[in-house]
């Protein structure tokens, strides 16, 4: 046997949709994380209620590189239509626990098989025919725990944390449980180098797919009118905050609402109905993605140039049209960046990370309030509907910021009032709302004036543009800032955003470890971007922006900001499978590209 | 919320009920044409505003895109407006009215912004009962982009250069009645007091309320040939009867023969008595107003009146249970959980 691989492998397991296998996974990088091992669980499903193939993936690695990794360590292969191929697609090396009916051992000598004859195990353990379908799976987690090393008596504990509330599917999933790793015991032979020991990386964290950390950012940022239609990959952002809300939102006095969540009929009406509570002051949302983005554009143009505030959250998936519904991209930044016709520039925030995702959807609604303006938040399927690991999220630290809303001593105050009136120079105007009983005042996606007069003077239209860029242009200053890590003599520097972020953290490990390249790093987290991005590429020869999209919107982007000189130093490393980046992915490309400017470079 | 100290009046001028002059209910001055029926609309809004004593500040406009659709900037200068984008008022009143209950709101649309690019937004407010005075300001044609034909258009109608419509019109009345809209009326723009009655009566209601009311296009629809025309509208607008509007306000007692009128209490106590001019029609009767506009529409006719009403039927904001203060006036203090909140979920996911 090689020697052994300790905390560092990745685990596929093949099913078919809809067999139950969620509470299996969840079960095994439940007890990873207990043992102190940094882990994180990625669902490869396909757009299907039953029936297709899909495929999980867990991770675990003792450096807390929790991205994709490339290459499958162990399979888990159960479903017989995609097994041969499963196998075919593995390294030399690998181990594979498979139905011993499949007999894929037939397939390949260079792979350490297990088969485990799961029909038989699980007819004692389970006497209901019916029921066999979704316990069957727990078997393998019994093989693993016994193959990899992983304590029983976590397995035990990850599971009543998963069915504590429902004892009879408890006992079931808890014998086949016990089945699996008796019979791992008595007839297998570990022949594999993957193995765990304990550690101590996970603690004070918490497990959470960072949908339900947008909606706890949405909550505690006091939303209260929530207007949606459902669509994967955002569906379970409103669905986990509407539990939220219920249990958390409710007098508990008079047993009444302080929000309102509404299923709108589609993607124009939920966007609709969120500027129009945001316009009466309320903190709106909606969530959404690509193709609901699509259907936002003319209300999201209103809600620009009529400076209503509302917060949308993008759960991008692979476009374009319906596209791939459950695969994940960073496919909508630069149409985000411009949604609408006419000259529009949104803010975005991107978050990386379950934690980011809970402290930039709160920051959106006071970017939205503060600026008037639909501020958009980018996540993408990755983030939303995966298990990631997360410090356990801190309560907020400063009071909701309302923004500029007048009141009566203010209005007093100040010199002139008119809704879009620049009174202060930031670009930022004073405004009202219906029922505060203050000067009313005619809203229009047409010309107006800073009375908000209806106008189609030049003068009037220019000065709004210009002063809907210089409010822009404040938002720069009060936006996320970048996260820069910068190596002191690195002339090779890359910068990414949002889920590239896990795989980029590694591909620099690889390109120190393996090919002696240090490189600096900066990761977006806002558009508009802080002046520090201008800064960080001044100080480095070569910046290689990573991305999941084909086109390198990002960089696109980056590019109007830039100067010739800068421009010239952007790179750019693109994936667009659909499945999350891997970090090979990246150090690859980017060796690849290292090398080619090296023989440029040579006469 | 707080209610403006209202403007003590010149000697002699007509104040309301809460103390303000009618000029409080005016708006801008109208841009639209000399004579366009969309006008009247709008004075007849500041007149019935003005009888029944809203608050201003209460009141919020709403409308889309089109002429009827800029009539908000004309009427109601004291109250907030909002002219949104084409089709999709109906999701901005929505929302308003989720962040605020409280608030009155009006909405204006035209025939091709409610039937057209609009039809599905208005189908969910009429299916939600979205309280909101809804009116359809209805000429069978596009204005603004200088006269194409509208969905509400009639068969055989003729547009001015000759263009006839070979497709049925749309019944917005027998629509929002089939989807669960609780008081639909149809009006014409040129009847002074039924519109009136009707309006008042509209603002008394709570739940969605369309008024469809023909209002002939001055420029591009108002010539032979033309079933939008005042012409045409005046001879075959077919009243229901008399129509009375009693404010709650009013402690007026009203004489009525029940054998010849019903009386309608709406949900702020306000009345509406109808006088029957068939003794069978009674307007809580949801498939008698079905079959009272497809009856009227066989014939050529344009049944015009109280067409459908349901007062009891709750509103979607009341279906809410939300608490009583606005929601866009709420405090963080009932907005944020506290910390004991948060730490419970953290140690759920631990």
């Amino acid at each position: 046997m090689a020697s052994d691989v300790v905390n560092d492998f990745s685990i596929q397991v093949a099913t078919v949709n809809g067999s139950g296998s969620q509470t299996a996974n969840l079960v095994l990088i439940r007890s990873l994380f207990q043992m102190g091992i940094p882990v994180s669980g990625k669902n490869l499903f396909p757009s299907n209620i039953a029936g297709l193939p899909t495929w999980y993936t867990i991770r675990a690695n003792w450096r807390g590189y929790i991205a994709r990794k490339k290459d499958v360590d162990i399979l888990v292969a159960l479903n017989p239509e995609t097994a041969r191929e499963d196998v075919l697609a593995l390294d030399a090396g690998a181990a594979v626990v498979y139905d011993a009916a499949l007999k894929l051992d037939e397939v390949r000598a260079d792979l350490t098989f297990y088969p485990v004859p799961f029909d038989e195990l699980v007819k004692p353990v389970c006497p209901d025919a019916k029921l066999r379908r979704l316990v069957r799976n727990m078997i393998y987690d019994g093989v693993l725990s016994r193959l990899l090393g992983i304590d029983l008596a976590e397995m035990d504990r990850a599971l009543e944390k998963q069915l504590g509330r429902k004892p009879k599917a408890l006992a079931l999933n808890r014998a086949a449980l016990a089945a699996g790793d008796a019979y791992a015991a008595e007839h297998l032979s570990k022949a594999d180098p993957f193995r765990v020991e304990r550690m101590d990386a996970t603690r004070g964290k918490i497990l959470i797919e960072a949908n339900a950390a947008v909606a706890l950012g949405a909550m505690m940022a006091g939303v209260t009118v929530v207007t949606w239609y459902p669509i994967t990959p955002s569906t379970s952002v409103v669905e986990t905050l509407i539990d939220y809300m219920k249990r958390y939102r409710v007098d508990p006095e008079t047993g009444k609402a302080t929000f309102a969540i509404v299923q709108a009929e589609d993607e124009l009406a939920s966007i609709g109905m969120a500027i129009g509570a945001g316009w009466a002051g309320a903190r709106s949302m909606t969530a959404t993605s690509g193709p609901g983005m699509s259907l936002m554009a003319e209300f999201s143009g209103l809600g620009y140039f009529t400076e209503v505030p509302a917060v949308i959250i993008d759960v991008q998936r692979v476009g374009p049209s319906t596209g791939l519904p459950t695969r994940t991209s960073q496919g909508d930044m630069l149409s985000t960046a411009v949604l609408s016709h006419g000259d529009t520039k949104h803010i975005m925030l991107i978050p990386s990370s379950a934690e980011e995702c809970y402290s930039l959807t709160m920051k959106a609604f006071d970017l939205a309030e503060r600026f008037q303006t639909p501020v958009f938040v980018m996540t993408d399927l990755d983030l939303g509907m995966n298990t990631w690991m997360a410090d356990e999220f801190p309560y907020p630290d400063a009071p909701l910021d309302r923004g500029k809303r007048l009141d009566r001593a203010t209005l007093e105050k100040l010199p002139d009032w008119g809704r879009f009136m620049d009174v202060d120079g930031d670009g930022i105007p004073w405004r009202t709302v219906p029922g505060d009983g203050l000067p009313a005042y005619f809203n229009r996606g047409s010309g107006h004036n800073a009375k908000g007069q209806y106008s189609e003077r030049a003068e009037d239209y220019t000065s709004l543009m210009d002063r809907l860029a210089r409010k822009f242009e404040t938002a720069r200053r009060a936006v996320p800032p970048e996260v820069v890590d910068e190596v002191a003599g690195a002339q090779v520097a890359i910068a990414a955003y949002g889920t590239s972020h896990w795989a980029v953290e590694e591909a620099r490990g690889q390109l120190a470890a393996e090919a002696g390249l240090a490189t600096s790093y900066i990761r977006l987290r806002s558009y508009p971007f802080t002046q520090a991005v201008e800064r960080f590429i001044d100080r480095h020869a070569r910046v290689y922006v990573v991305e999941q999209n084909r086109d390198a919107q990002m960089l696109s982007l980056l590019k109007l900001d830039l100067t010739p000189g800068q421009v010239g130093k952007l790179r750019s490393v693109v994936y667009y499978t659909g499945l999350p980046i891997d970090a090979r992915s990246i150090s690859d490309e980017i060796l690849a590209q290292e090398r080619e400017a090296r023989q440029r470079a040579r006469p | 919320m707080t209610t403006p100290a209202p403007a003590s009046p010149a000697a002699g001028r007509k104040i309301n009920r809460i103390n303000l002059e009618v000029a409080a209910y005016r708006g801008g001055r109208t841009t639209l044409c000399a004579g366009c029926g969309h006008n009247a609309i709008s004075e007849r809004i500041v007149d019935a505003c003005f009888e029944m004593g809203v608050q201003p500040e209460r009141m919020i406009k709403l409308s889309g895109i089109g002429c009827s659709s800029k009539s908000p900037a004309y009427f109601l200068g004291g109250s907030h407006g909002f002219n949104a984008v084409h089709g999709r008022m109906p999701a901005v009143a929505t929302g308003a009215l989720l962040a605020n209950k409280t608030l009155l709101p009006i909405g204006v649309s035209g025939d091709g912004d409610t039937g057209a690019i609009g039809a599905g937004q208005f189908v969910h407010l009429m299916r939600r009962n979205v309280p909101i005075v809804y009116i359809v300001e209805n000429n069978g044609c596009y204005g603004l982009t200088k006269g194409q034909l509208s969905p509400t258009a009639d068969a055989g109608s003729a547009l001015k250069n000759g263009v006839v419509s070979g497709l049925p019109a749309m019944d917005l009345c027998a629509l929002a009645v089939q989807l669960g809209a609780t008081f639909v009326a149809r009006s014409f723009s040129g009847d002074k007091k039924q519109l009136s009655s009707v309006l008042k009566a509209a603002l008394a209601h709570r739940g969605a309320a369309l008024l469809d009311v023909i209002s002939p296009c001055v420029t591009f629809n108002d010539h032979e040939g033309s079933t939008k025309s005042y012409a045409y509208v005046k001879d075959h607008a077919d009243p229901l009867g008399e129509i009375t509007f009693v404010p709650f306000f009013d402690d007026i007692s009203v004489e009525y023969d029940p054998g010849s009128s019903i009386a309608v209490t709406l949900h702020d106590g306000s009345r509406v008595v109808l006088k029957k001019l068939d003794d069978k029609y009674d307007p809580r009767d949801k498939l008698a107003a079905l079959a009272l506009l497809h009856e009227s529409n066989q014939r050529g006719e344009l049944a015009t009146g109280l067409i459908y009403v349901d007062p009891a039927k709750p509103s979607f904001v009341d279906l809410l249970n939300v608490v009583d203060t606005p929601l866009s006036f709420l405090p963080e203090a009932q907005t944020r959980p506290g910390r004991e909140a948060l730490a419970d979920i953290m140690a759920r996911l631990r």
